[in-house]
């Protein structure tokens, strides 16, 4: 076209990215790739291909890892590891920094590569994911820094085994190895067989600015390598982003190995837009929301929320937005949308789609590449909250949309999922805005705004979008375990004795549900007796149904989640107050049922305890962190919700006193199994709270056999967390059946722990989640 | 002034209807919102979502100079200067440029003076079709009495403007008093008869991007054919933000009478690279139709010196210097 019909016309035209230089690379790698182990690549097999989904051209032959291979991996990184973690936090910080500046030299040569293998448009993997996965480096070389100073009662892991998607390549890749490798971790990483390239870039990296060998390792190939690895004995940690399919069969597969886990999975995430919002940007906030790299985004906000009085007025400018999205050659600097994944991707959204029979479905009419991935920007507006399409995640370009209300309204619609990764709150109100966004079920709450990262700010979600967080201080947990040596827990058994009567008036132990005494629905109790075998008295024995009531109490009890810390911190005062008060008796019953002369002792450290608890119950504070925008991104505590717990045996009253006072100060719901041989202390302590203000269902305790409910606890659907201290082997049962809602566990492993010694933080940080909520300003 | 010649394409007035304004609607302007952040976001984001290369680049940077008003607004100016910047206006780009362009008889979108230099500029300006604009209303401050202002725009209809550039009181808005920001505006436009009037809100000084919203929405209710940032002589002139506000406003305002009205962003725009990207903006907010002189124009002095070393490098591949363009 001539100058002079474009001046007519004011067309855009073509403007390509040059893709010689990636393409140079590529070549000079002889197209082929092996795997980069202990610091070299292997020899590349032509196993699979790297394929361009923009065009299908193909890009280099790619190797399947084998066992062998996987095995030769994982020992080349525990070999590196004791020197990496001895070497210290600022040499370590050298490394991490070189690692930030060789990306930000070759920036653009990392960014035409993704765009390459990915098809994810050039504006995206130059402006937003090549800047972020810097940032994650830099930041991370300073926590390695601070490691010593900040976090000294924390050691590494060891060998992390990271298994990332195709959506981020790079980015979930320093998502993943620069915490780990921060606190002294080394790390096997599996990339996604549909995007391998800029992962093996980064080895060469690696190589090239003299990381230490065997520090970063990266295997290719399909999820039969991802499985392996997981498996692997020899990994201390898994770390995993993908589906919440794969992240289920990831938590059964590894329940009862001793590995840490994290799981970043999927989502279906709300973005709410109420009446007194600036549309327009709400509008555009949509384009960057659910039309950000084709929609494949786990935190995209695909569940439109809008209230019903704009909610026409709404649709009709963001149809016109959508007319403006130009579609096509991912490596075109002038397009916003480019292709899918793969074409099995782009099937599985059509399918979605087309499968679609109800609400009202809006395409642009955009102009549509020939060849390759692409699907158009879709919006289908009207859809009932129970359709499939408002339900299951789409993770394509396809926003759906419904109407609210009132503010409560979006609330409840908002939370109507089984996911909890990220929302949206539009409105240019602030006290709507700090009012909802503590009510959402989700680990990231933008204000006005929309997938907005950084390093510094922890993601990561709940439900069963998964659990820890990427970034942050809060990141740090997911890479680092407690310093010090481990016991192993010997199982204590029962005592057993002869049915004889009990002394004095018979006192009828009774389960605690709901702030009310309750007889165990399965009508059965069982003796429990001193060392010598004399009885001292019946406990009931609970079963599933027991557990059932009890957990309903607690979701019940929701409104002491929104008390104060100050309120919360009252009322365990209240408790140790009257605990105190019947110390002598409380101590004599230890005594009585663990033989010895403990009891005061426990009792005194127990309310103790509870002191520690009140204290921590209004002190436990978040953050407000340094994101670099104009705003900030606070870091809000907020309680886990639910949480089971199988309270300690050896330790009856210590014990139990410290996960509830735990739970309770971070403001969570208890269903508590007493100890397992001792648990008259635990049916003599709800007398206790019943006279010191407790809220029934607040806390709740059962008696009964813990190998027996465990699997009905941790199986629980409405549970949030399982905690277990039981010297029964109960670990595996309950990481194995957490998987059904993807709950968090803390399980001991079959270790010990020493309850005389506070170590409140692991409790607190266990009894909290951590809800980033970014609130830019300026008027 | 009545205009006839229907070849006189430059003229917003012989293009589209003009804007008859309507009745003030509080309730509309009272539910006006501008988010700073997410707005700077996407001014910020635009300028690497959209490019344009090669050949596209020379024909947008044409047709960013087909919207210039050409300005010149001194205390120092002479009849002689006006000439000059008249003769500018008429041969904006080297003729050889232009020849090798394809793009001969280009010109600016008009040429904008002060009252007193209305006179040799229409003088300089005959028979080219390019319209002289004036600004007015005791421009930049706008506090001159009422009266003197309202006739001030007649002197300068009566000496050949045809295009009113006003400044409103920021007071109005800043008081949140939109009736007496509407009246003054009403009178403004009537006090223009044919010619077509741009309303500057001199938003450097109006506070707040909401202000800035709300006072776009009154002054087009009120009747502005066109809407402008600044005097140029604020200490903050026109923004990329400020624009997204402003050009939103008229969308709406399309959106709800079908009316359109245009937009000057003026002040601070001195690069071919950021007159892409206004163009850019404009292309995706409002649509292709205010991508003309008559819907849009920069109010500028020395973008035009940019944009003719961009062509003269599209032309030959080698960078240019100023000195081979001539003076305005």
């Amino acid at each position: 076209m001539s100058v002079k019909e474009i001046f007519e016309s004011m067309d855009y035209g073509p403007a390509p990215e040059d893709a010689s230089e990636a393409f140079a690379w590529l070549v000079d790698q002889g197209s082929s790739f092996g795997h980069f182990i202990d610091g070299a690549f292997t020899e590349g097999r032509d196993d699979f291909k790297a394929m361009n989904p923009a065009n299908g051209e193909i890009l280099a032959e790619l190797t399947q890892a084998n066992a062998e291979e996987v095995d030769a991996t994982i020992e080349a990184a525990r070999r590196a590891q004791t020197r990496w973690a001895r070497m210290g936090g600022a040499a370590r910080a050298r490394h991490l920094y070189a690692l930030a500046r060789g990306l930000q030299k070759h920036a653009r040569l990392f960014a035409v590569l993704e765009t390459l293998d990915n098809g994810k448009p050039i504006r995206e993997s130059r402006d937003i994911d090549i800047p972020l996965v810097q940032r994650h480096f830099y930041y991370h070389a300073g926590m390695a820094q601070l490691m010593a100073e900040e976090l000294p009662d924390r050691a590494p892991l060891g060998v992390c085994g990271q298994v990332i998607p195709w959506n981020f390549p790079l980015l979930m890749l320093a998502w993943k190895v620069a915490p780990a490798l921060a606190m002294g971790n080394t790390v096997v990483l599996k990339p996604a067989e549909q995007t391998t390239l800029t992962a093996l870039l980064f080895a060469d990296l690696c190589r090239r600015v003299g990381l230490p060998k065997g520090v970063v390792n990266i295997v290719t190939g399909d999820g039969a390598v991802g499985e392996m690895i997981v498996a692997h004995e020899g990994i201390d940690k898994v770390a995993f982003t993908g589906s919440t399919e794969v992240g289920r069969i990831i938590r059964r597969a590894t329940a009862g190995q001793g590995k840490a886990l994290s799981l970043e999975l999927g989502g279906k995430s709300p973005y709410i837009v109420f009446e007194d919002a600036d549309l327009d940007s709400a509008v555009e906030g949509l384009v960057d929301a659910i039309w950000f790299n084709q929609g494949q985004v786990c935190c995209a906000g695909s569940r439109l929320l809008v209230q019903e009085g704009i909610a026409e007025a709404f649709h009709t400018k963001l149809k016109a937005r959508m007319a403006q999205l130009r579609i096509g050659s991912p490596l075109d600097k002038c397009i916003d949308v480019g292709a899918m994944i793969d074409a099995a991707q782009l099937e599985h959204v059509r399918g979605m789609v087309d499968g679609c029979d109800a609400g009202e479905v809006f395409r642009v009419n955009a102009q549509m590449p020939a060849e390759g991935s692409f699907y158009p920007p879709t919006l289908i507006t009207g859809l009932a909250p129970s359709h499939e399409l408002m339900q299951e995640e789409i993770f394509g370009p396809v926003l759906v949309s419904t109407t609210f209300r009132t503010p409560g309204e979006a609330v409840q619609l908002a939370n109507n999922t089984r996911y909890g990764l990220a929302a949206s709150v539009w409105t240019e109100n602030i006290s709507r805005a700090l009012d909802v966004a503590p009510k959402l079920a989700a680990g990231v709450v933008w204000i006005n705004g929309t997938n907005m990262f950084d390093a510094a700010a922890g993601f990561g979600g709940v439900r069963e979008s998964g659990f820890g967080r990427e970034g942050g201080w809060e990141g740090l947990r997911a890479y680092t375990k407690p310093d010090g040596r481990v016991r192993k827990l010997e199982r204590i058994e029962p005592n057993t004795g002869e049915e004889g009567p009990e002394d004095g008036l018979d006192r009828t132990a009774k389960l605690y549900i709901g702030g009310k005494q309750a007889r165990p629905d399965g009508g059965y109790t069982r003796g429990v007796f001193n060392p010598r075998g004399k009885r001292l008295g019946e406990v009931p024995i609970a079963n599933r149904k027991d557990i059932r009531n009890a957990v309903e109490a607690a979701r019940g009890a929701a409104g002491w989640s929104g008390t104060t810390g100050h309120l919360r911190a009252q009322i365990l005062y209240y408790i140790a107050e009257n605990l105190e008060a019947r110390a002598d008796e409380f101590a004599a019953r230890i005594d009585a049922m663990k033989g010895g002369r403990q009891g005061k002792k426990e009792v005194a450290a127990s309310v103790s305890r509870l002191f520690t608890c009140a204290a921590w119950a209004d002190k436990f504070d978040g953050q407000a962190h340094g994101v670099p925008i104009r705003g900030v991104a606070l870091a809000m505590k907020e309680p886990v919700g639910v949480i089971g717990a199988f309270c300690p045996d050896e330790s009856p009253l210590l014990g139990l006193a410290t996960v509830m006072g735990a739970a309770m100060a971070m403001g969570n719901r208890a269903v508590l199994i007493a100890s397992e041989p001792y648990p008259l202390s635990a049916t003599d302590l709800y007398q206790v709270l019943d006279t010191s203000d407790v809220p029934g269902g607040v806390v709740n305790l059962l008696t009964g056999a813990h190998e027996e409910l465990a699997p009905h606890l941790a199986g629980h659907m409405d549970v949030d967390a399982v905690w277990s201290f039981s010297s029964s082997d109960i670990s595996k049962v309950i990481e194995a059946e957490s998987a059904t809602n993807l709950k968090r566990t803390w399980v001991n492993n079959g270790h010990a722990r020493d309850w005389d010694a506070s170590n409140m933080r692991d409790f607190l940080e266990a009894a909290t989640e951590v809800k980033n909520i970014w609130v830019p300003y300026g008027d | 002034m009545v205009v006839k010649d229907k070849d006189q394409t430059l003229l917003p007035q012989a293009l589209e209807q003009r804007n008859p304004g309507m009745a003030l609607d509080l309730d509309w302007v009272g539910a006006a919102q501008a988010n700073r952040s997410a707005i700077e976001r996407r001014a910020a984001t635009l300028p690497g979502r959209r490019s344009v290369k090669k050949e596209y680049q020379a024909a947008w940077l044409c047709r960013a100079v087909s919207c210039i008003d050409l300005t010149t607004l001194a205390g120092d100016d002479t009849a002689g200067r006006v000439r000059r910047l008249a003769a500018k206006a008429r041969q904006p780009v080297r003729a050889d440029i232009l020849d090798a362009l394809g793009m001969q008889g280009l010109t600016v979108g008009a040429v904008c003076v002060y009252h007193d230099m209305i006179a040799p500029a229409v003088a300089a300006l005959e028979g080219s079709n390019i319209p002289v604009a004036a600004v007015s209303t005791g421009f930049p401050a706008g506090l001159s009495p009422f009266h003197l202002r309202v006739q001030e725009i007649e002197e300068s209809v009566k000496a050949g403007a045809r295009e009113i550039d006003i400044v409103i009181s920021r007071r109005h808005v800043l008081t949140g008093d939109w009736q007496a920001l509407y009246d003054e505006m009403r009178e403004f436009r009537a006090a223009c008869g044919e010619a077509h009037v741009k309303a500057i809100l001199a938003t450097g000084e109006l506070g707040t991007l909401r202000n800035v919203a709300k006072a776009s929405l009154v002054c087009m209710m009120a009747g502005a054919d066109f809407i402008k940032t600044s005097t140029g002589k604020e200490s903050v002139n026109a923004t990329l933000p400020v624009s997204l506000v402003m050009i939103r406003a008229i969308r709406d305002y399309h959106t709800r009478t079908g009316v359109k009205v245009g937009y000057k962003p003026a002040g601070g725009i001195s690069k071919a690279k950021d007159a892409l990207t206004y163009l850019a903006l404009i292309k995706e907010e409002l649509g292709d139709a205010w991508l003309s002189p008559h819907l849009f124009r920069f109010g500028a002095s020395s973008l035009l010196g940019d944009i003719e070393r961009q062509l003269e490098h599209h032309v030959t591949g080698r960078y240019s210097a100023s000195y081979r363009h001539a003076a305005g």
